[in-house]
């Protein structure tokens, strides 16, 4: 009923600016060996990058990211530290100040909440309150999201949480591409960022190009990828959702409908380029994320989509999120409280079609 | 600049396995024995006593006598136990050992999932403090909390359909193996997060002491314990409780597990100090080092710093030294420890040192502690029986408990109150 007026409002960048595709893929790689051979990389480029956590060194990372770090890099240079996530990620911040590029591993995310103070107050403000005298660059790592199995305290997301705060900028790798360029994009930036990977995809490959293996590989911090083309609906998702958006999509085109998923990469700065081109062109969209549904990444792009391209829209906007309960520990529940691939085809054809009534979509 | 995994602890770890137990001459005198549980006739050393006693000493005082706890480790031995008690120790000990080992077998068999932290080896310190305890005082305990639910209380049905994610076990479901909570039983969790539980039973020791004193309930004496391990206590929320628990002189027991280790990372290369149980003095309480290994060891610190906690005189700090005999978790390959190590302690099993210690105490025969290992044979097949053949949580259960309000769910697309819905209660509704 709101689309059928397009008029153009504001110049935005071809949707394709943002595709960066390369020659075709020789090899694979699991994210866990990309993350692996970023740090490696660049902690051989650069003396002044270190890496800190829990079981970083000897254990060689609890899911093995730090794996050979310890024995090329010697224990000055990848520290093993006490189970102290607000004193290890305040040390970070400090080193930051005065010059180091520090690597922050969280065992997960979840116990960054614990180190939340210098990640918000140290690292993401102090640039602006000492007025860029003082720069942070440092990047805070390790495992986000609904993991399986571990209950409420161990699986959930952290994207928007660390995305509301301005001074903080929050990448969501995906493929192993992502891993590989966005990492290396985080240790070379001159401010905090927040990198959210995932656990369920570590040991996941993906073909990666010849280029994206060159050690000058990086990708650009606040671009997001249009993962397939399509003109009827636009996925965003981030993550490991962007698996679950593509599987969704080759379930759409089978019943006729073309999406077009955007992986997003960074939360913040948030693609709004992309997303609203996108729009545009589809006239309808399902944003996904696995995080909590209240104030959520999906809430953002939704309002980005309504300032922007609000003429545009054949379709309200579709959110689907993890259920508003904390996580529950029972498979069954558990399941139920995360985004599922169905969810997002029914989201999609609800938006195409209508063919659900919007009631049942609480 | 180095920090390299030299181990730079002042001295090994005081272990004190060779020192013998002269259990042939117990001590039969009493000491007050009016504020404290009267059933148990588990008596202590004068010399322990006094010990507790010049350890409650104000602080300048305390400072000064830091080596106590190594004195105390050698006084600990004179030792008296009833047959009966010897019984419910071993029973309770065979109940954690074997229950864990049947999570092993479950969670190989894909019955629960994610993370399984198992408490192998460690039991005499779950035994040894939570058997002493009434019904209403609290624990507060770790991921590796299956044992202490056990041990206060909670059934092994419970504990066990709760690891299934069934609707039968003590939360539902909803918790799983790292949030054992038990109202009835006072058992306040199960948090997963290093140090978090501390404020935690800080906070429940602090409700006892204001029920008592600000509220007037003559019977609000219950004691807390707080459970956590040896790379717990580098974490700042440990620190800051033992201060607010020796300000406040809360009614808690502080009792480190030990074990060594956390995860992959050795305990002498985490700590600056190893010997935890300095940090109690230095924050104006006892500080007891004991050997975790022995249950009627633990046992007899763990009632000296209950009692002392229920007579209101304030928090006290146990290290109990002890090993896990498994990995971390499940998932652990445990690949950093040293085999030698492990057989170290594996050849001082607490279960196996203390039937020996019945054996040679006539305390007990080869047949009664074979029934006794029957008997939970039985419980725990009947424990998995009952969670395999219980109910998955239904559907409608993934939007209840998220708020005590009923009406915290929100308002539904009519406008009224979800909880008016009855689909909602009836579990029919669209989630
Ligand atoms: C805040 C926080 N950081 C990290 C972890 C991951 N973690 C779980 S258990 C553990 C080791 C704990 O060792 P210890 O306190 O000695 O207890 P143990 O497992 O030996 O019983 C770590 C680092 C966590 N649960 N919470
Ligand atoms: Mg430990």
């Amino acid at each position: 009923m709101w689309g059928v007026i397009k008029h153009k409002t504001q110049s935005i960048r071809p949707a394709f600016s943002a595709i960066r595709h390369f020659s075709s893929a020789a090899k694979e790689i699991t994210v866990r060996e990309a993350l692996n051979t970023a740090l490696d990389e660049e902690m051989s480029a650069d003396p002044k990058v270190f890496l800190m956590g829990e079981e970083v060194g000897e254990y060689q990372g609890a899911y093995k990211i730090s794996k050979g770090l310890l024995e090329k890099y010697g224990p000055e240079r990848v520290l093993d530290t006490p189970i102290t996530e607000a004193g290890f990620a305040g040390i970070g911040v400090g080193a930051a100040y005065y010059g180091l590029r520090p690597v922050v591993e969280f065992m997960t995310f979840n116990f960054s909440m614990q180190a939340i103070d210098h990640i918000i107050n140290s690292a993401a403000k102090s640039n602006y309150m000492s007025a860029g005298q003082i720069s942070v660059p440092i990047v805070f790592r390790g495992p986000n999201g609904a993991a399986a199995g571990v209950g409420a305290q161990h699986s959930q997301c952290y994207a928007s949480w660390y995305a509301t705060c301005p001074g903080l900028k929050v990448l969501t790798p995906y493929s192993s591409e992502d891993a590989r360029g966005l990492l290396k994009a985080a240790i070379r930036d001159p401010d905090p960022v927040v990198f959210l990977e995932n656990e369920l995809l570590y040991g996941e490959s993906f073909p990666v190009s010849a280029e994206a293996l060159d050690s000058s590989f990086c990708l650009p911090i606040g671009k997001a990828k249009i993962e397939r083309e399509g003109k009827d609906v636009t996925i965003t998702a981030y993550s490991k959702m962007v698996g679950y958006a593509l599987k969704a999509a080759e379930a759409l085109a089978k019943e006729g409908i073309s999406a077009e998923v955007i992986n997003l990469r960074s939360i913040r700065p948030l693609d709004r380029a992309t997303i609203n081109t996108s729009v545009r062109k589809t006239n309808r969209l399902v944003t996904v994320e696995e995080g909590f549904p209240q104030h959520g990444v999906g809430a953002e792009i939704c309002t980005s989509v309504i300032e922007e391209s609000f003429g545009y829209l054949d379709a309200p906007v579709e959110r689907i999120a993890g259920a508003d309960v904390p996580m529950p520990y029972a498979a069954n529940l558990e399941r139920m409280a995360v985004p599922q691939i169905e969810d997002i085809v029914r989201a999609a054809k609800r938006a195409c079609h209508r063919s659900v009534p919007l009631a049942a979509a609480a | 600049m180095s920090f390299t995994a030299t181990k730079f602890a002042p001295s090994p770890l005081p272990l004190n396995s060779t020192t013998p137990r002269s259990n042939d001459k117990p001590l039969s005198f009493s000491f007050d024995h009016s504020k404290t549980n009267p059933s148990s006739s588990f008596l202590g050393s004068t010399r322990k006593l006094l010990r507790f006693t010049a350890l409650a000493k104000p602080r300048a005082q305390t400072r000064a006598s830091t080596p106590v706890a190594d004195v105390l480790l050698h006084q600990t031995s004179n030792l008296l136990i009833t047959k009966e008690e010897g019984l419910e120790l071993y029973e309770d000990m065979i109940l954690g050992r074997f229950f864990e080992d049947k999570c092993a077998e479950m969670y190989y068999r894909g019955k629960m999932f994610g993370f399984v932290h198992l408490y192998n080896g460690q039991e005499a310190v779950s035994t040894g403090f939570i058997k002493l305890l009434k019904k209403e005082d609290y624990v507060v305990s770790t991921y590796r909390d299956h044992v202490h639910a056990l041990s206060k209380g909670v059934s092994s049905r419970a504990v066990m359909s709760e690891l299934f994610g069934k609707a039968t076990g003590c939360c539902r479901g909803q918790g799983g193996s790292m949030h054992m909570f038990s109202k009835e039983h006072n058992m306040l969790g199960g948090f997963a997060f290093i140090g978090e539980g501390i404020p935690v039973a800080t906070g429940a020791a602090f409700s006892s002491k204001y029920r008592r004193e600000v509220l007037n309930e003559a019977d609000a004496d219950q004691v807390t314990l707080a459970f956590f391990g040896d790379g717990t206590c580098n974490n700042g929320q440990f620190f800051e409780c033992l201060n607010m628990a020796a300000l406040w002189k809360l009614p808690i027991v502080f009792v480190v597990e030990n074990n060594l280790w956390a995860i992959g990372m050795s305990h002498l290369r985490a700590t600056s100090d190893p010997q935890i149980w300095k940090k109690g003095p230095a924050f104006g309480m006892p500080g007891i080092h004991v050997d975790g290994m022995d249950v009627l060891k633990v046992r007899e610190v763990a009632k000296e710093a209950i009692e002392r906690a229920r007579r209101g005189e304030g928090p006290t700090l146990v290290e109990c030294e002890t090993y896990r005999f498994r990995g971390h978790s499940l998932a652990d390959p445990d690949e950093l420890r040293d085999p030698a190590e492990k057989e170290h302690y594996a050849g001082r099993d607490p279960i196996t040192a203390l039937k020996q210690y019945l054996f040679e105490n006539n305390l007990a025969s080869e047949q009664e502690l074979k029934a006794i290992e029957k008997k939970i044979d039985e419980i725990l097949d009947d424990a998995v029986e009952f969670a395999d053949n219980s109910p998955l949580p239904p559907r409608s259960q993934l939007l209840e408990n998220v708020f005590a309000d009923p009406k915290g769910f929100g308002i539904g697309p009519d406008g009224r109150y979800r909880c008016e819905d009855p689909k909602f209660t009836e579990g029919t509704a669209q989630v």
